[in-house]
């Protein structure tokens, strides 16, 4: 009994000078992938892992980071809880990993980002909105951060759009009251246009199984804004614009990332505005080098979450290079206080850990998605 | 309820509760404050804003339409096998996407232009469009008969709430057999419509349409009048007298009233421009809405003749008052069923066109809140009348489209539903329905 306990306190005793061996220079360091790579959003889960990859790839080829090699575990976390939970458990207690990129959606992110946080795990989810991805009951996570701009920001955006480039004085918004997301955009817009001098219209909800949207599209006419929000997801945004457009509205389309879709109806919203957190188009190096690298390994241009798991594991590898260390507390604190230009932007990180970076608006132009501006809040 | 089928154009408002019981002091006075209320919101709304109020009753129009074309199959069902088929909303969902592949990969909706390249744009989306609606038509008659005889007759002579809960299992399997990955996917996909849409305001619509839809309009008026003088006056057993009143129910005669008089207001007052207090309102009309408002029109002109000039009508109407005795009398009441459901369907596969046409998107569960509302104004209208179903649906597209304009759009539906009980509670017959037949 006792010469067993004795081998496992052994075992266990040279599996952690083992692990803290890999920190040295010459060694590897291991990182997780959590994405959802099966069920109904794994083209999602596909993009983010493989701009993950992508990201490892060059580092590995400039050496490694502190000149160790990067070596990883893909999880497949299901876009739900559960699945998320147990490839978490999975990957930090057998795979002994400490820095986790992931997951993709806020649901999953979030029970991550506890476990993250009670075993003091590096975590950065790509794409997770959510604010209380990184932020818990008793205040910011400390090593749970995001490459993502959260929801409200985008409206934030939008208004300054509006109001500084369109020149808008008035706005309608129509917005779904039952949707969070939804929501979230909404309210901030209107708050940040009415403080920036502008004047909201028309505010009208409607509920998600809506299809005739004729009654608040006549009011938004009757009202003529110079512009009209819709911060929502394309299926909805489509029969809006088509009805809107219809009716004889003339104000201009704004809209959030909702809009970036390939089923986007382009000929209704031929003119429309939205907010997003990337586009190839982009004329910086960086962007356009990562484009092209992208499409020659992986056949296709990137989409955003694609760019956005780029930039996560960038961020995590720049901060490992500044803090010259692989403590997740230390990487942590730097990646904190740092700041990192990437595809996304320039980022910093705010007290809640949330990006700070501009966002580029995109339109919607004779069928066509276009560059038009970056926008800083 | 046979009754009214029996008898589609001789049907009072009634304004009695079924057993002539009338209803308490207490309710009577909620229901009178109800309706000031609404009249004053509605009456103020005008008033502040005219221009805006016509353009809510316009778009409520274009919606009432659709929902009676739908109302019109779930009333017929009724009217015959007093059965509430809740797959009707699907079988509408099936004719629009029938439309879609239609439009969208077989490219139907051009077919003038393969056979004859030179022709006229106009003519050709005008008959591409009527191919396209009469394609997803057959489908969708297609679609019910076999429903009907699947899932519905194995059940004819059991009771009725086994055949309605296998309407809603028949429902449910539409819709979720749509929604597989080789069926129609659990996407929402933008629809491309078979013609192309123009919007009409002030001064695009030559006077000369206007007031030729007019004098058409006033010539249908005059008529009906003139035929329901000579129907009142003298003797009852005249020859005139008789023939006055089968003229004065023909189908032309219905299709003049409706069709032009409908189409003699819209096209007015697209044309309107209303100035108040210094603001200009062009009210307008999309193509879109003039085409629902005609297809509908036509299409309930034409059952309307089914049911009541031929011999198929005739059938239906014995066998809505009695199935067993129509079968003695040499009727084969299965196969009138059947072509109920037919007709029924094809009314919903159009309306889906319709749908779909002007909301520009189709999805597998689309037919079920307009199924369900559809349902609601065939209720409100008198379930079983097919004028009823034709009023009570317009009511529904008004009631909706105000209570969204002039309350609040997350209103809309508990509004249109309230509707439903309001009616139920007062005249539990629905507007132009009947108190059911005594039968012995």
């Amino acid at each position: 009994m006792r010469s067993r306990m004795f081998l496992m306190l052994a075992l266990v005793v040279s599996m952690l000078v083992l692990s803290a061996c890999g920190g040295g220079r010459g060694g590897t360091i291991k990182i997780a992938i959590l994405a959802p790579l099966s069920g109904d959003v794994a083209t999602f889960g596909e993009s983010t892992r493989d701009g993950i990859l992508l990201a490892i790839e060059e580092w590995n080829e400039k050496g490694g980071v502190n000149g160790n090699k990067i070596e990883y575990v893909i999880a497949d976390s299901q876009c739900n809880a559960e699945a998320a939970v147990s490839a978490a458990n999975k990957v930090i207690d057998q795979d002994g990993v400490k820095f986790i990129i992931g997951e993709v959606c806020s649901s999953a992110s979030i029970p991550v980002s506890e476990i993250a946080t009670a075993k003091q795990i590096f975590q950065i989810s790509p794409t997770s909105t959510n604010p209380a991805v990184t932020v818990g009951e008793q205040g910011t996570k400390p090593t749970v951060f995001r490459a993502c701009f959260i929801d409200p920001f985008q409206g934030k955006v939008a208004a300054k759009f509006a109001l500084d480039n369109l020149g808008a004085q008035t706005a309608a918004v129509f917005l779904d009251q039952g949707n969070d997301y939804v929501r979230g955009l909404a309210e901030v817009f209107i708050a940040e246009f009415e403080a920036g001098g502008g004047r909201v219209v028309v505010r009208e909800t409607y509920t998600g199984e809506d299809r005739d949207f004729s009654a608040i599209v006549t009011k938004a006419k009757d009202a003529n804004p110079d512009v009209l929000y819709l911060p929502d997801y394309y299926s909805t945004v489509n029969l809006i614009a088509a009805q809107a457009k219809e009716r004889g509205v003339t104000a201009a389309l704004l809209g959030g990332d909702g809009w970036d879709s390939a089923d986007l109806d382009r000929e209704a919203l031929d003119g429309g505005f939205f907010t997003n957190h990337f586009s190839d188009q982009d004329t910086r190096p960086i962007v356009q080098d990562f484009v092209s690298k992208y499409a020659a390994k992986f056949g296709s241009p990137p989409d955003a979450l694609a760019a956005l798991a780029y930039d996560a594991a960038n961020i995590l590898f720049q901060g490992m290079d500044k803090a010259n260390s692989t403590d997740p507390v230390v990487v942590a604190k730097t990646v904190a206080s740092g700041t990192f230009d990437v595809v996304s932007g320039r980022i910093t990180y705010d007290a809640n850990h949330n990006p700070v970076k501009a966002a580029v608006i995109l339109q919607v132009k004779d069928g066509a998605v276009n560059y038009i501006d970056t926008v800083s809040p | 309820m046979a009754q009214t089928l029996l008898r589609p154009a001789q049907n009072g408002v009634m304004l009695k509760r079924r057993n002539g019981m009338a209803l308490n002091r207490f309710s009577q006075g909620l229901f009178a404050l109800l309706g000031l209320l609404v009249v004053y919101v509605l009456a103020s709304a005008f008033w502040q804003n005219p221009g805006l109020f016509v353009q809510q009753v316009l778009n409520g129009l274009q919606l009432g339409f659709i929902y009676a074309l739908i109302a019109l199959g779930y009333t017929m069902i009724y009217g015959i096998v007093k059965l509430i088929n809740f797959a009707h909303g699907d079988v509408f969902m099936v004719g629009a996407f029938t439309s879609f592949y239609a439009v969208a990969t077989l490219d139907l909706h051009r077919w003038p232009a393969w056979i004859f390249p030179g022709i006229a744009e106009g003519l050709m989306m005008l008959v591409g469009t009527v191919t396209v609606i009469l394609l997803s038509m057959l489908i969708s008659a297609v679609l019910a008969m076999v429903m009907e005889r699947f899932a519905y007759r194995p059940l004819r002579n059991k009771p009725r709430i086994a055949a309605l809960i296998t309407a809603i299992g028949v429902s449910f399997f539409i819709e979720y057999f749509g929604a597989l990955p080789f069926v129609y996917t659990n996407n929402y996909i933008t629809y491309p419509r078979p013609f192309e849409v123009s919007v009409y305001s002030a001064g695009m619509i030559s006077p000369w349409i206007i007031s030729v839809v007019w004098v058409l309009f006033t010539v249908s008026v005059v008529v009906f009048s003139w035929l329901t003088w000579l129907s009142r006056k003298g003797n009852s057993r005249s020859r005139f007298h008789v023939q006055a009143q089968t003229w004065k129910r023909h189908p032309l005669l219905q299709f003049g009233l409706l069709f032009f008089g409908f189409m003699a207001v819209v096209l007015t007052l697209t044309g309107a421009r209303i100035e108040t207090r210094g603001r200009v309102w062009d009210l307008s009309a999309s193509s879109v809405t003039l085409v629902i408002m005609g297809a509908s029109i036509v299409l309930q002109v034409i059952l309307q003749y089914i049911v009541s000039r031929t011999r198929l009508g005739k059938a239906m109407r014995a066998a809505a008052y009695d199935k067993g005795v129509a079968r003695l009398m040499g009727i084969n009441v299965d196969g009138v069923i059947t072509l109920t459901f037919a007709l029924g369907g094809g009314l919903a596969g159009a309306a889906g066109v319709l749908y779909a046409t002007a909301f520009r998107q189709v999805h597998h569960l689309m037919g079920l809140i307009p199924g369900l509302k559809a349902f609601v104004a065939a209720v409100v209208g008198g379930i079983g009348s097919i004028p009823g179903a034709f009023v009570g649906s317009l009511i529904m597209g008004q009631t909706e489209v105000m209570a969204a304009a002039y309350i609040s759009t997350p209103m809309r539906d508990a509004v249109a539903f309230s509707l439903l009980i309001i009616v139920l509670l007062v005249w539990p017959q629905g507007i132009f329905g009947e108190p059911p037949a005594e039968k012995v």
